[in-house]
């Protein structure tokens, strides 16, 4: 047997073991969530047998379906409002200078920095002393969207940043001399030049507004409810398959929005 | 780069810095300073409250009672970030060490927990810890293994007692450790993979042992992750609230559950506001000693890592 080169840690017997075990214990729970949402039986302890009824039973119930439209629209309209912020603020803080900056960047880091719970009650407060409720659908998403928005931007930002941070500017200036307008260079010739990023940004604005349970459980009424906060009454009354199809298909949406984000992030720098 | 001075494109500038800040000062900075009057308010009635500027929801925050709470999450906080680091730090390692094709599909593997809703991680963890759970399942089949083999030897065990984890503090920690380790392990995988590995060879070919390499070289130089890894960990860890609620029994009350509670059931505003606001100041102190025991490690560790 030959010894594993003196660096080599990944090569040896304990290292893999420890590696196995921990991706082991960090999958099981998500599998076996997923594996029970195909359980026949009600109470899902024990295994007895492969159905579909319960994504179909999901699929009946009226008030799941409407939860699961109003996160996907509440995501939708959160990426769109959220990206535009986002890549402003980005390109706010690569090209600009100007008085009280560090500030300006503190502030904008503090949604990202302070306890969700905190922001929570925050958003509760505003909204039930400043905002109109008993809106009809889809206004009552409003609040929501406006919530998700003020968090997910400056994450938008910081991964636009990343990339304006390696970018020359010598293309926009010459644009400019060339006779292009502000706009007309910052969007035919900036904008093209951080498009994986922006994507990138967008797509991890879509994911975690629709995975956000904390903030959305406080802003949420009781006629926009999205399908965390739905998920966690379900949760709170009765453990049953039903539960578990609902988080596996939340499950699947956001693992395809993250594989497809990191896609494109790895498109930029190998391109 | 060159930046540009503000002046220089007033059109500009303020087209890419009105709309963000406009809409940080109403949603979010205006909401703050509403929650942080709210709790130099009293409760009058059944959901309303009166700005009376004094200090009593913070005096009762300080009550023996409230005080424990926060003690608790203080603790559970950082029993659950040395958890993290002990178990993350030889992942983050071994994936650094890992050839390149492996690497991506590990620190994949890593990402996925990470983005799943927390909430749903913390239900499947319920599968888990129950009396009829996975956990109580492997240990009895752990158990019957162990009962045969000691039966060979003719010694009698009685049949596996189911142990209560659900509605323990155990499971409450467990459960926080669960949804934050992703947190810990990449901060410290992006410094491991920038940390020059010659260092290690060099000290192993000097003849200190792979223990001494660790301790003098590889834990100094890769402090900078270890210290943010903690503190990605121990700050959002110190509001978590459902994690308590759905696998903690009724003295795994942390913080965040006082905090939820005031606002949705009890209907106290002035006294959820006044926690939070020590929740926030919480956070702030650990970032500002994150601030400067980072400066120090930089100084100390001389070597740009």
């Amino acid at each position: 047997m030959s010894k594993p080169a003196l660096l080599d840690y990944a090569a040896r017997w304990w290292m893999r073991l420890f590696l196995a075990m921990f991706f082991l214990l960090l999958y099981a729970p998500i599998v076996i969530l997923i594996i029970f949402s195909f359980n026949d039986s009600k109470r899902n302890i024990v295994w007895r047998g492969a159905t579909g009824k319960y994504y179909a039973k999901a699929w009946a119930n009226d008030s799941l379906i409407e939860a699961f439209i109003n996160s996907l629209t509440i995501a939708v309209a959160n990426m769109i409002v959220g990206t535009l912020l986002g890549v402003i603020t980005a390109i706010l803080l690569w090209r600009f200078r100007f008085p009280a900056k560090k500030a300006v960047e503190g502030v904008l880091a503090l949604p990202i920095v302070i306890p969700e719970i905190c922001m929570g009650v925050a958003m509760l407060v505003f909204f039930n002393k400043w905002w109109p409720n008993n809106l009809v659908w889809p206004l009552n998403l409003v609040n929501i969207i406006i919530a998700h928005v003020t968090f997910t931007f400056p994450f938008v930002a910081v991964i636009v940043r990343g990339q304006l941070a390696g970018l020359n500017r010598e293309f926009e200036l010459a644009a400019m001399d060339l006779g292009a307008s502000e706009w007309r260079a910052m969007i035919d010739v900036l904008l093209p030049q951080i498009k994986p990023s922006i994507i990138a940004g967008a797509l991890i604005a879509f994911t975690l507004s629709l995975e956000d349970f904390v903030i959305t459980y406080f802003t949420a009424g009781p006629d926009s409810i999205t399908l965390p906060v739905k998920i966690n009454s379900m949760v709170r009354f009765s453990v049953t398959p039903e539960v578990n199809a609902a988080s596996t298909i939340l499950i699947i949406i956001t693992i395809v929005a993250v594989w497809l984000a990191m896609r494109i992030q790895k498109e930029k720098t190998n391109g | 780069m060159e930046t540009d001075n503000w002046r220089r494109n007033k059109r500009v500038f303020f087209a890419v810095s009105v709309p963000q800040l406009t809409w940080l000062l109403i949603f979010f900075i205006i909401p703050l300073a509403a929650v942080f009057i709210i709790s130099f308010s009293e409760k009058r009635g059944i959901i309303g409250h009166e700005l009376v500027w004094d200090w009593k929801n913070y005096i009762r925050a300080i009550e023996p009672i409230y005080l424990s709470i926060f003690a608790k999450t203080l603790l559970t906080s950082t029993a659950v970030t040395v958890i993290c680091l002990l178990v993350g730090y030889p992942v983050a390692l071994a994936i650094s060490f890992a050839p390149r094709w492996l690497k991506l599909a590990l620190l994949f593997a890593v990402t996925v927990p990470f983005w799943i809703n927390g909430l749903i991680r913390t239900y499947a963890l319920i599968a888990v810890f129950r009396t009829r759970g996975i956990l109580n399942f492997t240990l009895e089949w752990f158990w019957s293994i162990g009962a045969s083999v000691l039966a060979w030897f003719g010694i009698e065990v009685g049949s596996y007692q189911d142990l209560q984890f659900l509605y323990t503090n155990v499971a409450a920690t467990a459960g926080i450790v669960y949804v934050f380790i992703p947190f810990m392990i990449l901060p410290l995988y992006a410094v491991m993979e920038r940390f020059d590995k010659s260092y290690l060879e060099a000290a192993l070919d000097l003849g200190a042992g792979h223990w001494r390499t660790f301790f003098t070289v590889l834990l100094p130089l890769t402090t900078p992750g270890i210290i943010s890894g903690c503190i990605i960990v121990f700050v959002p860890s110190l509001g978590v609230f459902f994690i308590a609620d759905l696998l903690g029994g009724t003295d795994s009350l942390l913080i965040g559950n006082v905090i939820e509670r005031q606002f949705l059931g009890a209907n106290n505003w002035p006294f959820g506001a006044a926690l939070s606001f020590l929740l926030m100041y919480l956070t702030f102190a650990a970032l500002i000693l994150y601030s400067i025991v980072n400066k120090k490690s930089k100084k100390i560790g001389g070597v740009d890592v």
